[in-house]
């Protein structure tokens, strides 16, 4: 058969969260005027240089600490060499073979519900380097203008093994990772402003065969555009191939308008940086007293949190992996928890999961937006624990929180009358009148038909306009109809 | 181990340098020269040594991340060749 295997590998630029840039005490804001934030050193004016910012670093400490990565006591800045006019000096400050942050994984969730999977992916390396400026390539007389204030931001750019094998699977991590980076507060993730930019490096191969030759699909700027670009290049590597055509090293674009990838530059142009140890740089010396310091101000990360969902408030692994996929989430579902009680940890988790990320995904709304607030949620929840209301009825009370008429759950309840039925005597009183409206159906179900019970729970349910308890309507009803 | 002249030719574009037939030929000598040396220092016994980063054993000094620097725009661009409307402007330069 026709089979191929893909193999992917990601390379992400984090723009790490810091005032400064990271060898400049230049400002690092978004959105200021040209050239307002690059000074001397951005614009490498002679005889100036580099001073590494202390913030960048615990930044990359935080990270490797996260992903339980080796934090070299000592790494190396080296010169990346290459000409491009947002590149002042004509090489960019990286790391090569000493990178701060070595090895690591995150484990990632993909897909969702029964065909969900776990899958770890392995990470190379992440290391340190400066950004480069803007070029604007429209509308100056046949030149192009260059912006340098982007030039010197701090970026961590984390590098993963080829451990992928699918679009999915490369979006899983992404998510992940730009999850990880804003739960640890290293980078801002603002994808629009490119605080968070991934490079894929596709190829496909015969599973068993070696790696085929790779293609890097470069500066991908949302999730979507993750996809859609691995999509694409991977059929076309595919037919490529099936066409007998080898696939060449390059660098490709992908143009989020035709959904296509075309190439940028190809292997002959590329990758020549002659790397060597920057002389203006000393080598970047982290202590295990700075290395405990930070890990002892790192917050509960996403697995342990994870964990913790687990075995103490008996969630699935599942649920426990949706409720920690970013701070706002695991936070929502906390507060929630913590107004509903522990017992009913698991309701809380369906609310926030399924009716409350439906609402807001219905209005395109984030989970920090929620006009309900875990505080309202929480409350609820704690109405259908304790058999004020049914579950049915509660999608009407989170309606009406939703829209802001009223400001607790109980509020609404008493406003709306929606107090649920469990007086056995009043139910009781509804079943026999339904019987007896309802003989062909009580005939049915003697003659063991099943679905005319639903029919009768149906019947009592409507007579109670909804608030009858559902659980008590069964059983009166089998009892009766038993008797 | 010698450079061969495209090689010199590879280097010297790499780098944007322009050069002759003849000033590559007279460069590929040169830096043929400096493998020469290298491959002495290679045949130096270095396991165990830790490559060396820096001359100086000592590290990196840091600095606290802080705003230091003001906007002296029109001072850094009044010394460059062209501007408008706050960019440098350069030849055109599309990949």
């Amino acid at each position: 058969m026709n089979q191929w295997e893909v193999v992917i590998g990601i390379e992400t630029h984090t723009q790490l969260a810091t005032v400064s840039k990271i060898f400049s005490g230049a400002s690092t804001a978004f959105g200021a005027a040209p050239n307002t934030q690059a000074c001397a050193v951005d614009l490498a004016l002679p005889g100036v240089l580099p001073v590494l910012n202390r913030q960048a670093v615990e930044c990359a400490i935080r990270f490797g600490l996260a992903i339980g990565a080796h934090v070299a006591p000592k790494s190396v800045f080296a010169r990346k060499n290459y000409f491009y006019p947002d590149l002042p000096k004509g090489y960019q400050i990286s790391q090569f073979e000493l990178p701060v942050v070595q090895g690591g994984a995150i484990t990632v969730q993909v897909g969702s519900g029964d065909k969900a999977y776990e899958k770890t992916i392995n990470l190379t390396r992440a290391h340190l380097e400066e950004d480069a400026g803007k070029s604007l390539h429209e509308d100056f007389h046949g030149k192009s203008g260059i912006d340098l204030n982007r030039a010197g931001t701090p970026l961590l750019e984390i590098v993963t093994e080829p451990d992928m094998r699918s679009s999915d699977e490369a979006v899983a991590y992404a998510r992940a990772l730009h999850a990880l980076v804003r739960w640890i507060g290293i980078c801002d993730g603002n994808m629009q402003e490119g605080s968070f930019r991934c490079d894929a490096n596709v190829s496909v191969r015969r599973p068993g065969a070696p790696f085929g030759t790779r293609r890097e699909i470069k500066n991908l700027n949302s999730f979507r555009f993750l996809k859609e670009a691995i999509d694409f290049e991977v059929q076309w590597q595919i037919n490529e191939i099936e066409e007998g055509r080898a696939i060449q090293q390059a660098t490709v674009l992908f143009d989020p308008d035709t959904g296509e990838t075309r190439m940028m530059r190809s292997k002959e142009d590329a990758h020549d940086y002659r790397y060597f140890p920057d002389p203006d740089l000393l080598p970047l010396v982290i202590s295990a007293d700075w290395l405990e310091r930070v890990r002892g101000e790192l917050p509960e990360l996403p697995a342990q949190k994870r964990q913790r969902f687990v075995e103490q408030l008996g969630l699935s692994a599942y649920d426990a992996t949706t409720l920690t996929a970013s701070q706002e989430i695991a936070d929502f579902y906390e507060s929630t928890v913590s107004v509903a009680g522990q017992a009913a940890a698991k309701p809380c988790a369906n609310w926030v999961m399924v009716d409350l990320a439906a609402r807001l995904n219905k209005d395109g709304l984030d989970i920090a937006q929620s006009p309900v607030s875990p505080q309202q949620l929480g409350g609820l929840v704690l109405r259908i624990v304790d058999n004020t209301i049914s579950n049915n009825i509660a999608k009407k009370v989170f309606e009406a929180l939703w829209s802001g008429d009223g400001a607790t759950a109980d509020e609404v309840i008493e406003k709306q009358g929606l107090k649920q039925i469990t007086d056995s005597g009043a139910i009781e009183a509804l079943v026999d009148e339904v019987l007896a409206a309802n003989p062909a159906n009580v005939a049915e179900y003697r003659a063991g038909k099943e679905k005319a019970f639903n029919a009768l729970v149906g019947q009592v349910m409507k007579a109670a306009k909804g608030k009858a308890n559902p659980q008590q309507v069964n059983e009166l009803l089998k009892a009766k109809l038993a008797g | 181990m010698s450079l061969t002249p495209e090689q010199v030719k590879r280097i010297a574009h790499l780098a944007r340098i322009e050069v002759s037939e003849s000033e590559a030929l007279t460069t590929q000598g040169h830096l043929n020269g400096i493998f020469e040396l290298i491959e002495q220092m290679q045949a130096v016994d270095t396991a165990g040594v830790e490559p060396m980063a820096h001359a100086q054993d000592v590290c990196q000094r840091l600095r606290a991340d802080a705003v230091s620097e003001a906007d002296r725009r029109a001072a850094y661009q009044a010394v460059a060749p062209e501007t408008e409307a706050g960019l440098y402007l350069v030849p055109k330069v599309i990949e």
